[in-house]
């Protein structure tokens, strides 16, 4: 599972997503509201002040983290086991996944309830538990609505579930857990409440990812609204946090900067209902607090981006206000980004985590507009860096098709060989013209392919710039 | 306490301090940032409007904001209980409930005062109560957020599992924004002082909107929030 959806090739995947009308009004009429909700709390917010200013302190406080990566971890990890917690720095996913199995046997763990998480997601640790013999309960909504349904994939960093509407939920919930109400979303909501009141206070394990981690006192903040972030880490005596290396700031003043600007960017609201802070340290009768404490850290190919043109996108929020603008993801859903992170930060990030070779292809689902980098809250050049993938990409880091290849070169050649070109430019008309139809190609052979398969290209016309600029000059002469 | 352990510290961080193309860093200061828009917020406000703001944004979040002065406070309160159907009630085991007079009004409403003693049945009356009361640290007006430093005594459970909480938030506690509150905490840290292992930061009852955006009260946590402010 992990951090790959699916196994058909991304154009197999884009085809399935615009053949799904249902699942494409979702995501518009999500993406309207959320970034509707975003807009309302950041720019139009007058309360607040300048939001360009908000997002340049959030960029000043990433960049300098994230140049600072080893010192910050350093004080991290140091003050997390000075108050008698657990670190563990882990390369892969598998080592980590490898050290929480360790702790969930010596606990002798039966159930563990988790709370919102996408590293945990991405490193597949639900069925490294399972393995062990754990029972792991998702307990966010949108997660538990995707357990139930035999564990489908996330098309949303921060609502998971939005590829579903209510009637599917109420189905779901009706034929795999044993529902009998309505598709009202408040019913459907309490019936996830009564089912993991008792799984909450019963739990051996609690695991959370981790919104921010505050290097100076060795906490861990969680930005929620549900209060299940507040049950995982209240009754259970053993939690784990599991954080991605990069979501750190150095003190309590960052932290609040940050959390401003993921609450207003991811959700629209001033601040979410739960900012939980958690730091470890035993009371000796204290009856609703873990009493033991493991931090994970993970790498996961986060340092490939360090010190290259993409370490920037390591300043990533994880607040989604790229993937609510952007008009690729609009189109074709989560899923079909075959990664469990989508949109422009996940064609981003995703190459970066997995590499070309699995994920080489996303940078392309792009428009290229900007909005993402518009919208992005700490400022990452989202859409310029998309560019570089490609050239990486179509350079042989990655492994681009051969088709692709033979064109680009063949386009090289035809572009930088004026003769060439012209005669390109030229015989265009002529080449195209079995596919024209009524003035537009609407079944284009090679490379216009993908475009004519979902709408019209118009045909060319029969001159072109270059004839009708000098036809144009010796007219005004 | 014991100290606790750290795996594979140095080689993971060499890496990274590689990548960086340098050395590892054992020294970094703190910049000075050139954008802090953060202390900005409600600035010159006064108490009176910092609590029109938290008024205001409490309800946004659909808390009910009930406003009272000391004299009156323990009459409030029990009219508060009242309004919200009484029955089983926890509260925090908390020095405030006495100084702001408020015991007997726990002790005619059958109160379970939280008690380490007692240990797990505790959570049992908190998970079976209607109302959990405790006194708010801190109150932040641009959020209509209560600030709990949770403890052995201030439990979290209170805030958490019983059906509507009410929390006790004296006016003078009110600040403008998260950023004070964070201070606060940058500032203990810094004194070298162990700060609470749970600092909770609650905006109203517990929601989603997880089911097509539809945003729902009451999810895993409490179902309606009341916010007691006292003068």
């Amino acid at each position: 599972m992990a951090m790959k959806i699916g196994e058909k090739p991304f154009f197999d995947r884009v085809d399935d997503a615009l053949e799904n009308d249902f699942m494409r009004n979702a995501m518009a009429s999500a993406q309207d509201r959320l970034r509707d909700k975003k807009l309302d709390a950041t720019e139009r917010d007058d309360e607040i002040g300048d939001w360009e200013e908000w997002r340049s302190a959030g960029e000043e406080i990433r960049r300098h983290t994230l140049e600072n990566l080893d010192y910050y971890l350093d004080q991290l990890s140091e003050n997390f086991a000075a108050k008698g917690g657990h670190v563990y720095f882990a390369k892969t996913a598998e080592d980590a996944n490898r050290y929480i199995q360790e702790v969930a046997r010596k606990k002798d763990a039966k159930h563990v309830t988790k709370s919102k998480s996408m590293v945990t997601e991405e490193i597949g640790l639900n069925e490294a538990l399972e393995d062990v013999g754990c029972h792991v309960h998702e307990t966010d909504l949108a997660e538990y609505i995707l357990q139930v349904d035999d564990t489908d994939r996330p098309s949303h960093i921060v609502v998971p579930s939005l590829h579903k509407n209510k009637e599917q939920i109420r189905d779901t919930f009706k034929s795999k857990a044993g529902y009998t109400g309505t598709e009202e979303p408040s019913e459907l909501t309490a019936f996830a409440r009564s089912q993991l009141r008792d799984v909450f206070l019963e739990a051996d394990i609690g695991i959370t990812g981790c919104n921010f981690a505050v290097a100076e006192s060795g906490s861990i903040s969680l930005a929620t609204n549900e209060g299940n972030a507040n049950m995982v880490t209240s009754y259970p005596d053993t939690q784990i946090t599991v954080m991605g290396m990069e979501r750190l700031v150095p003190t309590w003043d960052e932290l609040d900067v940050l959390i401003n600007l993921l609450s207003r960017s991811a959700v629209g609201q001033k601040i979410t209902t739960y900012v939980t802070n958690l730091t470890p340290g035993v009371e000796e009768d204290c009856v609703d607090a873990p009493k033991e404490f493991h931090l994970v850290i993970l790498d996961a190919g986060r340092s490939n981006a360090l010190g290259t043109e993409f370490q920037s996108a390591l300043h990533c929020i994880r607040c989604a206000a790229c993937v609510n603008v952007c008009p690729v993801y609009r189109q074709i859903g989560g899923h079909a980004y075959g990664s469990i992170y989508q949109g422009p930060i996940g064609a981003v990030l995703s190459p970066i985590l997995g590499g070309y070779e699995e994920y080489g292809e996303l940078p392309y689902a792009s428009s290229l507009c900007a909005a993402c980098t518009e919208a992005c809250p700490v400022k990452i050049p989202l859409h310029e860096q998309l560019i570089r993938h490609r050239e990486n990409y179509v350079a042989e880091q990655g492994k681009p098709k051969a088709g692709e290849k033979l064109s680009m070169k063949a386009f090289g050649i035809g572009a930088s060989t004026p003769s060439l070109f012209q005669i390109a430019v030229k015989g265009a008309p002529t080449f195209l013209k079995p596919f024209v139809k009524d003035g537009s190609i609407s079944n284009g052979p090679g490379p216009m392919k993908p475009w004519t398969a979902i709408r019209e290209f118009p045909a060319p016309g029969k001159d072109n710039f270059r004839s009708w600029f000098k036809e144009h000059k010796r007219g005004r002469k | 306490m014991a100290k606790g352990t750290i795996h594979n510290k140095d080689v993971f961080l060499n890496e990274i301090a590689g990548k960086l193309g340098r050395e590892r860093r054992k020294d970094v200061t703190l910049p000075r940032w050139q954008h802090q828009p953060q202390w900005e917020v409600y600035k010159n406000d006064s108490p009176d409007d910092l609590l029109a703001i938290f008024r205001q944004s409490s309800q946004a979040k659909d808390a009910h904001v009930v406003e009272t002065d000391r004299a009156n406070l323990a009459e409030t309160l029990q009219k508060v209980v009242d309004a919200y159907g009484g029955e089983s009630i926890v509260a925090t085991n908390d020095d405030r409930f006495a100084a702001y007079g408020l015991n007997d009004v726990l002790d005619t409403n059958h109160t379970h005062r939280w008690d380490t003693a007692l240990g797990a049945e505790n959570i049992e009356k908190a998970n079976a109560a209607n109302i959990g009361i405790f006194f708010g640290d801190i109150g932040l007006a641009e959020s209509g957020t209560i600030v709990q430093f949770n403890d052995k005594d201030i439990a979290r459970s209170v805030s958490l599992l019983p059906i509507t909480y009410i929390a006790i938030v004296p006016k003078s506690s009110i600040v403008p924004r998260m950023t004070q509150a964070a201070h606060e905490v940058h500032k203990q840290v810094e004194a070298g002082k162990d700060i609470a292992t749970c600092i909770n930061f609650i905006s109203g009852p517990s929601n989603s909107a997880d089911i097509e955006m539809d945003i729902v009260v009451g999810v895993h946590g409490p179902v309606k929030a009341v916010y007691l402010v006292v003068e």
